[in-house]
């Protein structure tokens, strides 16, 4: 591991796991294993975190939570899939509400093994995403010291688009809350 | 040593239109609801609702056996925490269960596939003894009261607007 | 000074929470700082397990029912084992019946360490979250010792166990157990007497006993409101043999079942001493033929609570279903009657006190 200048802040979102990487992930945090002797710290806000750590595959409804949350996320950023679920989908693959892994939603830069991955390989995992986010970081500032601005993300066009009320996605029973939300529309 | 427990299991079969004359008989028996779901087996649904006592443990399941389109009523008059498992019986089966309260409207779970329990040709033979149902003007008492749910919801919506 | 007129508005909880290690979502009606309405929704871990008997054998369905949840997974194997056991009428070894439940114990510490921990976190006392953690370290050393996994034990087979626990095992587990109880006085004392932390849980959330009744609750969430309920009084495996009453207490607010879960660690660790000591030399499994037929319910005492099994075989080597029905299903109604009238700070407090284990109550 090499010089890291930064510190950078970890989000956790559990997108269809079975708990056991959750609660390693968090074991990580408390002082027996300790990630944040490498600076990592645990946030719960996606605005100001840089990496985000996904257990479980994806659904069809999680899917739109782990979309928002990643374009919630400042650039530079980076993924890490952490067990085998969320790489590929593991021992719930043929479950007929899962997609598959979190590859198949958003981009994910460190793929952690084992069900359910142990502390250590997620250290491991987290290492090396300290490492990918300290180079994409100083690439990020070459950019902007040469062209002033910061680079816009071009390969999703449609990212500004699906910034949308979360309303949209969480109505529950529709009528009712959806009742209530416009009533509240209307006094504004 | 500590006290223990011998409990009885029972399962007894009743008939659907039984099903809340029991239920109630079981409440004021003092019985806990301790589960109720569906399963499929040869073309028909079995529901079971569980109870339990908790003095002595026992524990009783009532057994509904019904056809696929048959309309089956919701017990949560009598058990409010029953909604949970009708909501899921009709999502993953498709039981019919009428007037749910709270309806999450077969998005309990949210997801995409249909009824993903119910096997393929026992979908179509659904659709087939609902159009019979619905030709035969049947059950029309449940769909008088469903809709008047409906419309009770939907006027409340507008007054409060 | 002039009235105001009381605005109603919802507030979203939720999927992603700094308190929620697991997405559920609360549309929370508020009056106000005042909560009076709040409508669940689950499902964001929805995976469709009950659905995958189809599709692998009654062998290899335990590896994936171990997997329902990660907390409770020792748990979860061994309820869908013994719903398929009572389906065959397989007996199994006495020796078996002892190792379950001292990991069916090892388990219900682990998890309500986890949980005491959480509660710290979720009322800000971080200092405590990282002792109860460190303590809970202890109790999984011993488990990898014995099992080899940390979370999922994979132990559990149809017809007895896959692992044995040695005489020098067994010495280890009392020793480290022994160390373990005298820490986690400290902390018992803590969360009683802080003034802080009482600050936080004493008189909120109240459940009553008749609630509990009639909203079908279970667990230490159901025993903090004064129900005796233990369903490891039916004496399953070797619990007929070890000697405990059910860890009571009357309040029913968020300090009552803090006081019940953690007593409930200190008995889970007396329960261990006792099988250890009782614990007789044999086979570890029974050899199992042919194909489940028929159907079975099983009820076992879950760390969170009673969970019901439910197996249907059909004669062939795939069942025809396979029921899971999880102690927080049971508890949600519970929680939301709790929240109505509290406060909006005390949701997060109110949403971690049934310890909810949201990726088994959606399998």
């Amino acid at each position: 591991m090499g010089k890291v200048k930064r510190s950078p802040w970890l989000l956790h979102y559990d997108a269809s796991s079975c708990n056991g990487c959750d609660i390693e992930v968090l074991a990580c945090m408390t002082p027996v294993y300790d990630v944040e002797r490498f600076g990592v710290v645990n946030t719960a806000d996606p605005m100001q975190a840089d990496i985000l750590l996904v257990t479980g595959g994806v659904n069809s409804q999680s899917a739109e939570v782990v979309k928002q949350l990643y374009d919630q996320m400042a650039r530079p950023k980076v993924v890490v899939a952490v067990g085998i679920c969320a790489c590929t989908g593991g021992v719930f693959k043929d479950c007929y509400n899962i997609n598959g892994g979190v590859d198949t939603v958003i981009p994910v830069d460190v793929y952690v093994p084992g069900c359910a991955a142990r502390p250590e390989s997620i250290i491991d995992g987290v290492v090396k995403a300290v490492q990918i986010f300290q180079e994409r970081s100083d690439a990020h500032d070459k950019y902007v010291k040469e062209h002033g601005e910061s680079e816009r993300d071009l390969s999703d066009p449609d990212a500004a688009a699906r910034e949308g009320n979360p309303a949209d996605f969480f109505d529950a029973i529709t009528k009712t809350s959806e009742g209530s939300r416009d009533k509240e529309a209307e006094k504004k | 040593m500590s006290a223990k427990f011998t409990p009885k299991e029972t399962i007894r079969v009743i008939e659907k239109d039984g099903l809340l004359r029991e239920v109630m008989a079981m409440k004021s028996r003092g019985m806990r609801l301790s589960q109720a779901c569906a399963s499929y087996k040869d073309g028909k649904y079995e529901l079971s609702y569980s109870f339990s006592d908790d003095k002595t443990l026992d524990y009783e399941t009532l057994r509904v056996v019904c056809d696929l389109a048959d309309r089956i009523p919701s017990i949560h008059d009598f058990y409010s925490c029953a909604s949970f498992y009708e909501n899921e019986m009709r999502e993953l089966f498709g039981v019919k269960i009428e007037l749910i309260e709270p309806d999450y409207h077969n998005k309990l779970y949210r997801i995409k596939a249909e009824t993903p329990f119910l096997p393929e040709d026992a979908k179509a033979e659904q659709k087939k003894q609902e159009q019979e149902i619905s030709l035969s003007g049947a059950d029309s008492d449940l769909d008088l009261a469903q809709a008047a749910a409906d419309e009770k919801l939907a006027s409340g919506k507008k007054e409060e607007k | 000074m002039e009235e105001r007129e009381k605005k109603r508005s919802v507030v979203p909880f939720g999927p992603q929470h700094p308190v929620l290690p697991e997405p559920i979502h609360l549309d929370l009606v508020l009056e106000d700082e005042k909560v009076v309405d709040v409508i669940p929704s689950i499902g964001f871990i929805h995976r469709g397990l009950e659905d995958l008997v189809k599709k692998r054998d009654f062998n290899e369905y335990v590896y994936v029912a171990e997997r329902t949840c990660g907390i409770c997974s020792f748990g979860h194997g061994l309820g869908y084992v013994e719903a398929v056991e009572k389906c065959m009428n397989v007996e199994v070894p006495i020796r078996a019946k002892y190792l379950r439940t001292i990991w069916s114990e090892m388990a219900r510490i682990h998890s309500h360490l986890l949980w005491a921990g959480l509660m710290a976190d979720a009322f800000g006392f971080e200092n405590l979250f990282y002792q109860c953690w460190r303590l809970r370290e202890k109790n999984l050393d011993l488990v990898e010792m014995t099992t080899g996994g940390r979370l999922i034990y994979s132990v559990n087979k149809v017809g007895g166990v896959l692992k044995d626990i040695t005489p020098d095992m067994q010495k280890v587990i009392l020793n480290n157990l022994s160390e373990l109880e005298a820490e986690l006085r400290d902390v018992y004392k803590t969360f009683m007497t802080d003034y802080s932390v009482q600050e936080r849980t004493r008189g909120v959330g109240v459940l009553t006993k008749e609630q509990v009744h009639d909203l079908g609750c279970c667990g230490p969430y159901a025993r903090a409101s004064g129900v005796a309920r233990d369903i490891r009084q039916l004496g399953y495996e070797a619990y007929g043999e070890l000697d405990f009453e059910p860890v009571v207490s009357n309040d029913g607010d968020n300090y009552a079942r803090c006081d019940v879960r953690l007593r409930e660690v200190f008995q889970s660790i007396d329960l261990i001493r006792q099988a250890i000591a009782k614990i007789p030399n044999g086979e570890l499994s029974v050899p199992v033929k042919g194909n489940p037929d028929g159907e079975a319910f099983i009820r076992i005492e879950q760390p969170r609570g009673e969970a019901i099994y439910y197996v249907e075989g059909n004669g062939t080597k795939f069942l025809n279903r396979f029921r899971l029905r999880t102690p927080t299903f049971a508890n949600i109604p519970g929680m939301c009657e709790t929240m109505k009238g509290c406060s909006y700070a005390d949701i997060p407090l109110l949403v971690v006190t049934i310890d909810p284990c949201i990726s088994c109550t959606e399998r």
